[in-house]
């Protein structure tokens, strides 16, 4: 697995638990280092003994976990840099689920090494949506739940978000967008970036 | 010829946000909405449009009769306000006698989107524009994460160098290993020998035959080194030609001398590199600590390397056993 993630993991857990709860992680998950770099590449094992190591520690079941993961990686000042980029993908909550579908490219386009599932988003109705994401590491659909949850906020949209389970390496999430423009959302200032 | 009319005013908008249209006397009758954000408070509209843009290529441009030469051209643009945005256009006619003026921030689109507050809803849905800003900041971010990589990872080799107490070449420990052990014995007051010994002519082997020879000779003295002296000492590589060994207990002048001449001895028997023969020898200056007398690590050093220059004086190859008055004589 890719460095970025695990090291977005590891921000998360020190930012929302605190560095003696990952201290405690790493030790639970046998890990002899202190931290991931964001640009190397572990094992795909390595995510699993983190993931079951974070549920012993944080006492909490994975898939709440995961979905904390994708509200921290999108709403966190450290992690500014990821919510901005996504926002790139449309002027709306419904123009930026549209461009989820190109989200692996993105990320490739960004740094060429890293592989996200594959990700499908199909229009039921004008606001009955489902996503259906496909990749080797199960437990992505719920970050990708409380991504889009924090994502709509972001866009200022009322949109009901909810993981449908899975199967065969599948996961399908329902979105149903109840208000395009709920609330004003936060601003996205194009030219903002600053290095 | 066809008349042909300018397509709806909207339809121009959405495709070209950035389009200017200026009539047959060089007015301007129409500027698209992203355009208007540029110069906030400015009419445009019934402005003359030399007098907002500077066509500076491919020539500068004083008249429309000069903008129609140019027709199809890439043009270089520069606003005449402040800040002088930078831009890329072209022109064509727009069937009436007068043109439409496309445009587009080129490069400066970094500096542009910050000045004039623009948002993706201010880029025609087929210009990239939006896109190569992200690719600049996904770039950047990932850029700076390459960065710390390296700087975290150049920290930990310069950490290794510090730490590491042994010499690449030869194997034998380095300085920084013989400053810690000589510190160690001291401290623990147990009595030992030090020889400091300097390769002869080893220069001009280096010289004669070149580095790969001397890199041969080097290893060969290492040998020689670990043969002669006994499992407990510790023999380091403390300069190019220069090494020291630390005999822990072993004191006893007779011994040493016995010792120092058969490592002079082993020094001298040439060694053969690529067909060349290559001859050295060695210079030893010896100090034998007692384990008792109140004494610096450095001070130690220092003698048996006055020992040494004594032994290079008396013409090389042997051995002497420092004296104080040795310092004296020089």
């Amino acid at each position: 697995m890719h460095g970025l993630a695990l090291r977005a993991v590891q921000l998360f857990v020190n930012d929302c638990h605190g560095a003696a709860k990952w201290a405690k992680i790493l030790n639970s998950a046998g890990f002899e280092f202190d931290e991931f770099e964001a640009m190397l590449d572990y094992e795909e094992e390595v995510a699993q003994k983190l993931l079951v190591a974070m549920t012993d520690v944080l006492e909490r079941p994975a898939s709440d976990i995961l979905e904390d993961i994708g509200t921290y990686l999108v709403s966190h000042p450290n992690v500014e840099a990821l919510r901005r980029l996504l926002r790139f993908g449309g002027v709306t909550f419904e123009e930026f689920l549209h461009s989820l579908d190109e989200l692996p490219d993105r990320a490739r386009l960004a740094v060429p090494d890293l592989v996200l599932p594959s990700i499908e988003l199909r229009e039921h109705s004008a606001v009955n949506f489902s996503i259906i994401c496909q990749g080797n590491f199960e437990g992505f659909g719920h970050v990708l739940a409380g991504l889009l949850r924090t994502m709509a906020d972001d866009y200022g949209a009322l949109a009901f978000v909810e993981h449908g389970g899975g199967g065969q390496g599948a996961e399908t999430l329902s979105v149903t967008l109840l208000e395009a423009t709920f609330s004003e959302g936060r601003k996205f200032d194009l030219g903002a970036h600053v290095a | 010829m066809m008349m042909m009319s300018i397509p709806k005013q909207d339809t121009l908008d959405i495709l070209c946000p950035m389009h200017v249209q200026v009539d047959a006397t060089g007015h301007i009758t129409h500027v698209g909405p992203t355009l208007r954000k540029v110069r906030p408070g400015k009419p445009w509209v019934g402005e003359r449009v030399l007098e907002v843009l500077r066509i500076m290529r491919p020539r500068e441009v004083m008249n429309m009769d000069e903008l129609f030469r140019i027709l199809g051209d890439k043009l270089h643009i520069e606003l005449r306000d402040a800040p002088r945005t930078g831009l890329k256009g072209v022109a064509m006619p727009d069937g009436t006698g007068g043109v439409i003026v496309n445009l587009t921030f080129g490069i400066s689109v970094l500096d542009a989107v910050r000045d004039f507050a623009l948002s993706s809803a201010d880029f025609a849905p087929t210009d990239l524009t939006v896109e190569m800003l992200y690719l600049v900041e996904a770039k950047s971010a990932a850029m700076e994460a390459s960065r710390k990589l390296n700087l975290r990872l150049q920290g930990a080799k310069l950490a290794a160098e510090q730490q590491a107490v042994t010499d690449t070449l030869t194997g034998l420990k380095n300085r920084r290993a013989m400053d810690q052990a000589l510190e160690k014995y001291v401290e623990m007051g147990r009595p030992f020998a030090l020889m400091h010994i300097d390769l002869d002519y080893f220069k001009a082997v280096n010289d004669t035959y070149g580095h790969a020879a001397g890199d041969h000779v080097l290893l060969n003295v290492a040998t020689i080194f670990r043969r002669m002296t006994r499992v407990g000492d510790i023999i380091a590589r403390v300069g190019g030609d220069e090494f020291v060994v630390l005999m822990p207990g072993n004191t006893v002048k007779s011994n040493l001398t016995r010792t120092g001449q058969r490592i002079i001895d082993a020094l001298e028997k040439p060694t053969d590199f690529k067909g060349e023969t290559c001859r050295i020898s060695g210079s030893i200056g010896t100090v034998i600590w007692n384990g008792r007398s109140d004494v610096n690590p450095e001070t130690l050093m220092d003698d048996a390397d006055v020992a040494l220059y004594a032994s290079k004086n008396a013409g090389r190859a042997r051995q002497t056993f420092y004296d104080p008055k040795l310092r004296d004589s020089t």
